[in-house]
């Protein structure tokens, strides 16, 4: 067993884990972040997907001990606060991007990472990211309109979908 | 989203789904969650046969390893499902395998460990000593005379022939006479590899145990949690009420979660010995091997044409590997049998003589995925379209306009009833559409560059929301009660809505959510009829504890089925708070319009809030007209024969006739699934199916070695589509109202696996006509397609079936000749309701 | 699918790397970028006792110029290759392949080294090592420093020269100049799955002639196959379209290609056929298959 600290969404860690746990792993099971998903352990779905040094990283192709001393950022710390949503997260809301949910937080980690980091990148170049992760339920069409909905709040371009079927009848259906 | 206006009411609207928020956040609960938050509970690991057949002789392991087999298991019952028929096989299935195993992959032992890496280090320390048997690994070899049983215990005096587990067959009076009048006999074979429905959540459960209650209770990632409870307490042998089955956030299911898993049954087991919580989660390898195959068919039809394209008759033989074992509740006649009822799907065929079987082989199991048989149906009867349009000289699109039904109620050859559709306009909004003429223009322009351009159709009826009848038909009685179990014939829901003192309501059902959106849509729904905002409304779902018995989510049945049930019980409960409305307001109740949380008296600035009726109902009952008071509690039942949707597909492709890579320029769809409840939604449905459609056609499949191991057994060698290989979708929606569905809803969920394959089939065909190829094989992928170019022949099933028996076995009585029978009324009209709600 | 038990080490500097190793070679292994490594962990298939992370260890990333040649660390990520500022047709070969290496996350902890000392036939760094006759540098604390050539480097599937208390430090590739015209062609049948079979080419051409051709081919056996019979056919000829869909056919001949799940030997070498003139971005005739 290895004492180790994590820095995840800010806040510190301290486990005590196998070097064997995998990050995926001690996420989910000794800091209490379940919303990173295993889907294969071997790296192709991507479900696990997080920021690690604000990169797009596989958490179950990495032990934890490997990340001491880096700051890790899951799906759980994308939204800045409480009634607040990240951008990435209120797109895939408003487009239907997600069915099961079960692939969502790797997409969301993914496209926020991609998105922080490169603001400008073409359309081609967001779908090529997207490529690296799979989701059976959507058939991707929502994801990519999410993902280009994203870019441009992001970049200021767009106030974002005034949230869509709820204005007529005088009451927000948008518990946040 | 769409530049239509915004419908006044709820039904209808593209409304984000209430769902999403949490799980955006990462809160969502699968089943993994909640073993993550119950650090006391020890984890299970199965060990695994690694032989296709075989006997056990021995399972060993140290000391300090914590092992079950099924000697262990000797009170406990195997998974029984049966149909009611004479050509049916019945198998149960043993929790762990029992003397014998019969799949690579199938359970034989459990270990218990404090952690799940410990469970597998346990694992490996396992020896399971197995003396090999003879396997057989197809259909075919199956099928062979002098080919080992998969199965001895079948009685020797069973009608059918070795290895087939069940043998149905229609046939009508007229159909050797409409094949001998035929000015055309058209024959295809079409075929399709292994199918895995695979979920990004694998299989997964925690049971627990309470010790002072002797309850457990399992948190599983299920489609159908009630079945499910029923099953597991049979095979214990324990009292219903003794297990609570909860499904929390499921991660897809596809049909691969409503189908009772041995390792539920084990794990709910283990846990009551222990007396411990127990968890499991599958690996994605462990899915590939052991949850569950489906789609492996071979389709032999023969269809009867006048020189003008008109389909009068149809034959066939239809062959399904089922694997090694019976699926529970559907059985493993679920493949065959479907095909049977429904191979000519939206076209006009008066005469039929189809043979339909189930062979057993030493393979994983198989049980329902998304469409189940009827994308091959369809991919059958669209080769057959298309090679008859070629061979008689007739244009594609034509061949089906002279075919497709376009008079409703339809009665085919099968007994089935096709309800009000638009079989014809689909075709023609795709058609008009995908503009054929410019797509002409293009592939002449590429075939000057050595390109090779095509395109494709499909067209199919999709049934849908089908209750106890349809599965009822599956049986029929032959005499003598000769099985021991019950017939299972799924089919009705019932839900509980009740509005609470301060007017909330929550809607309790049946069915089971994994990703559908359900909790967004019945709230639509019901909050039409009661005034109310879907956020009012808590749909429950799900727990056995806190939800009337119900059959899950399959076969697109949610929201006609329990859509249906929900419209009917918040219909009933708008009438009640209409009729204290109108005791409040000095009225007639059917003057009480509900909108916005008021009951308003029409033509009067009278109003009332719903909360305040709530409120008075529960703790004012003094003031109620009545002296017993009317409960804010509705119970909702529905249970209709089912109904059809339809769509046309149409596909582009490009084939590189070099590296034999295909890829689909254009994918359009003009649909008609009834009512939209929420159109994003049912869009959504629509990709997703899609793009499982694109991985059967051209990427999936499931191989096994020649000694019965899977190969295929990552997501490095099975390919589900990524972003890169699934097209744009632009998608037309028509409208029909049928009578046979009551909120005019009808089912959409297996559309789009059931017509792509088909339509990709027929434009890749269509692509590689110079080049003399054409598709009855999937998937269609480029090592097979480059390879038919190079020696100028189809892409087909490498190694066919060869000759299979086409006599029926002796002494078998025929399957009734429904099509004698006449057409019931109440077939079409039980669910016609007089007030028609309007948009 | 958890890996078995190992220990672990991370050390902070190459002595350090190197001293841990030669205490056990046999049961300690490297852990660079782990995205070969790891699932092969999990699956079980790949157990090694000891892992040593030098991911930490200063100087094995990161790419400079020697004198006539490109030196890079082998811990260099493949995504620093992807945005490689590296010039002419070297810089653009190494972007490319960099691009169809896995995944964008792959290619964030991946390296380049790693690939290399991975050995699968199938990996683009590989292929590019075997174009270029890159030279490996490997060192331990028993024998020091050494110079491994590409073509004594890669020995058979998983298996390179490296001993078990070696580490590879970097590899260096020759510089190329304007008159090279340097390729990559893979096929795949998803975005980021390995290539089935993967075409790498570079060529040099003065005054319209093959001066020099190097021709590496993955994915039809079980290293890098270099193919002496399509540079035979590609030397002195005039460069153009004819004589590389010769020099494809040549190769597709000269190859030995394995059957498998993937595709059947006949096919690997209709890919070959295919890929190797789009490497070079001169189409294939159509007509000609």
């Amino acid at each position: 067993m290895t004492n180790l600290r994590l820095y995840v969404n800010g806040d510190r860690h301290d486990l005590d884990v196998e070097p064997r746990r995998t990050l995926a792993d001690a996420l989910r099971d000794d800091c209490g972040l379940t919303g990173t998903h295993l889907g294969c352990e071997h790296g192709v779905c991507g479900a696990c997907t997080v920021l690690v040094d604000g990169e797009p990283v596989r958490a179950c192709l990495m032990f934890a001990v490997q990340a001491e001393g880096s700051s890790i950022r899951t799906v759980e710390g994308l939204a800045p606060d409480e009634e607040t949503l990240h951008p990435v997260q209120q797109a895939f809301w408003d487009h239907h991007g997600l069915q099961c949910g079960f692939c969502t937080p790797g997409f969301l980690t993914l496209i926020a990472g991609v998105l922080e980091k490169d603001p400008e990148a073409s359309e081609e170049q967001l779908r090529d990211a997207l490529s690296s992760n799979l989701c059976r339920c959507t058939g991707y069409q929502n994801i990519v309109k999410a993902t280009l909905c994203a870019q441009r709040v992001m970049n200021g371009e767009c106030g974002g979908c005034t949230h869509l079927g709820t204005g007529e009848q005088g009451e927000s259906s948008a518990p946040a | 989203m769409s530049g239509a206006a915004e419908p006044q009411t709820w039904t209808g609207r593209a409304l984000p789904r209430l769902e999403d928020p949490a799980i955006v956040r990462g809160h969502g609960t699968y089943v993994a969650d909640v073993i993550a938050r119950d650090v006391a509970c020890l984890h299970v690991r199965f060990v695994r046969s690694t032989h296709a057949s075989g006997r056990i002789v021995s399972v060993t392991a140290p000391a300090g390893v914590v092992v079950f087999t099924a000697d262990d298991l000797t009170d406990v019952q195997p998974i029984r499902a049966v149909l009611h028929r004479p050509d049916f096989v019945e198998i149960g299935t043993p929790i762990l395998a029992e003397g014998v195993v019969r799949f690579v992959g199938e359970p034989v032992a459990m270990v218990v460990a404090g952690s799940e890496a410990e469970a597998e280090d346990a694992a490996e320390l396992v020896v399971v000593d197995i003396e090999p048997l003879p396997a057989v690994l197809s259909a075919a070899a199956a099928l062979a005379p002098g080919a080992p049983l998969v199965h001895d215990s079948v009685p020797d005096d069973h009608p059918n022939a070795p290895n087939t587990v069940v043998d149905g067959r229609i046939t009508t009076a007229g159909v050797d006479a409409a094949f001998d009048g035929a000015a055309r006999t058209v024959s295809v074979r079409v075929s399709s590899g292994r199918q895995s429905a695979m979920p990004l959540e694998t299989r997964a459960g925690h049971a627990s145990y309470d010790r002072a209650t002797g309850r457990s209770t399992l948190h599983a990632t299920l489609q159908m949690p009630h079945v499910t409870r029923t099953g597991i307490t049979d095979c214990l042998g324990i009292a219903e009420d003794d297990l609570r089955v909860v499904a929390p956030d499921v991660g897809g299911g596809f049909g691969a979660k409503m189908t009772l898993a041995r390792e539920d049954v084990a794990l709910v087991w283990a846990s009551r010995r222990l007396r411990r919580s127990l968890a499991w989660v599958e690996t994605r390898e462990e899915n590939f091997m052991a949850a569950w195959h489906s789609r492996e068919q071979v389709y032999d039809i023969d269809g009867a044409f006048t020189a003008e394209g008109e389909l009068l008759a149809l034959r066939g033989d239809l062959v399904c590997d089922v694997g090694a074992y019976c699926c529970y509740p559907v059985t493993w006649a679920v493949e065959p049998l479907m095909a049977l009822a429904e191979l000519p799907g939206p076209y006009r065929v008066r005469e039929y003589d189809v043979r339909s079987r189930g062979i057993t082989t030493n393979k994983c199991p198989i049980a329902p995925y998304r469409g189940v048989s009827r994308p091959m149906q369809v991919l059958a009867m669209e080769r057959l379209l298309d090679v008859a349009a070629d061979e008689l000289g007739l244009d594609r699109v034509e061949i089906r306009r002279t075919n497709l039904v376009s008079e409703f109620p339809h009665k085919a050859p099968t007994g089935l009833v096709l309800d009000q559709a638009s079989h014809q306009e689909t075709l023609q909004a795709a058609v008009e559409i995908a503009d054929l003429e410019d797509f002409e223009a293009r592939r002449a322009e590429a075939r000057q560059q050595g390109r090779y351009l095509g395109i494709g159709l499909s067209c199919f009826a999709e049934r849908t929301g089908y209750g106890t009848p349809a599965f009822m038909a599956r049986s029929r009685p032959f005499g003598a009660a000769e099985t021991r179990k019950p017939l299972i014939t799924p089919g009705f829901e019932r839900v509980v809505l009740t509005m609470d003192p301060s007017g909330g309501v929550t809607l309790r059902i049946g069915a089971s959510p994994h990703g559908q959106g359900l909790r967004t849509t019945l709230a639509q729904v019901v909050c039409d009829e009661l005034g109310l905002a879907p956020t009012d409304v808590r749909v429950i779902a799900s727990d056995t504890d806190a939800t009337p018995y119900g059959w899950g989510s399959f076969a697109s049945r949610a929201m006609v089925i329990s859509g249906g049930a929900s419209l009917l019980a918040a219909q009933e409960l708008a009438e009640r708070l209409r009729t204290l409305a109108a005791d409040r307001l000095g009225g007639l109740p059917a003057d009480v319009e509900l909108s916005g949380g008021l009951a308003r008296l029409r033509g009067s600035e009278a109003t009332v809030a719903i909360e305040v009726l709530a409120r008075d109902t529960y703790h004012s009952s003094h003031l109620l007209p009545d002296k017993g008071a009317p409960a804010l509690e509705t119970v909702g039942l529905y249970d209709p024969t089912g109904t059809f949707a339809n769509a046309c597909h149409v596909a582009e492709v490009e084939v590189d006739p070099l590296t034999g890579q295909v890829e689909i320029t254009r994918f359009l769809v003009a649909e008609d699934a009834g009512r939209l409840i929420n159109p994003s939604i049912v869009d959504g449905q629509i990709h997703g199916g899609i793009a499982q459609g694109v991985a059967n056609a051209l990427f999936e499949e499931l191989v096994y070695d020649d000694r019965g191991t899977l190969v295929t057994t990552s997501l490095i060698d099975y390919l589900p589509p990524t972003v890169a290989e699934v097209p744009g979708i632009e998608i037309a929606h028509l409208e029909t109202l049928s009578p046979a569905t009551v909120t005019g809803a009808k089912g959409v969920g297996e559309g789009g696996t059931i017509g792509a394959p088909a339509a990709i089939a027929n434009a890749i065909s269509d692509a590689l006509r110079p080049l003399g190829v054409g598709i009855f094989h999937l998937p269609a992928t480029p090592g097979r397609i480059r390879t038919a170019i190079r020696e100028g022949r189809d892409v087909r099933l490498d190694r066919h079936p060869g000759a299979l028996p086409t006599d029926p076995p002796a002494d078998r009585p025929a399957e009734p000749d429904l099509s004698a029978a006449p057409l019931r009324d109440q077939d079409v009209t039980d669910h016609r309701r007089e007030s028609r709600r309007t948009l | 699918m958890k890996p078995r038990p190992f220990d672990y080490v991370r050390p902070e500097t190459l002595q350090e790397t190197l001293a841990v190793l030669a205490e056990d070679p046999d049961d300690s292994k490297v852990l660079s970028g782990g995205q070969s490594l790891v699932p092969m962990m999990n699956f079980r298939l790949a157990s090694p006792a000891r892992l040593v992370d030098v991911n930490r260890v200063p100087g094995l990333d990161g790419t400079r110029t020697d004198g006539d040649r490109l030196v890079v660390g082998a811990r260099t990520r493949h995504v620093a290759l992807e945005h490689t500022e590296q010039s002419g047709p070297l810089g653009s070969l190494l972007r490319t392949a960099a691009s169809y290496v896995g995944h964008l996350p792959i290619r964030v902890r991946g390296t380049f080294g790693g690939s290399i000392a991975h050995c699968d036939a199938a990996s683009e760094w590989c292929l590019v090592a075997a174009l270029l006759d890159a030279e490996m540098t490997t060192v331990s604390q028993a024998r020091g420093e050494r110079v491994v050539p590409a073509a004594d480097f890669f020995r058979s599937i998983f298996t390179t020269a490296l001993e078990p208390d070696e580490v590879l430090t970097e590899v260096s590739l020759p510089l190329l100049d304007d008159t090279w015209v340097t390729g990559i062609s893979e096929f795949a049948r998803r975005a980021g799955d390995y290539g089935i079979v993967t075409a790498t080419a570079a060529v040099r051409v003065v005054d319209g002639v093959v001066a020099e051709a190097r021709v590496s081919l993955g994915g039809v056996s079980e290293i890098p196959f270099r193919s002496a019979v399509a540079e035979q056919v590609l030397l002195g000829a005039s460069y153009g379209r004819e004589v590389v869909q010769a020099a494809a056919e040549a190769a597709a001949e000269e190859v030995d290609p394995p059957s498998d799940n993937q595709g059947d030997s006949a096919y690997r070498r209709d890919l070959v056929r295919a890929l190797l003139p789009r490497a070079l971005a001169v189409p294939a005739d159509a007509g000609s298959s």
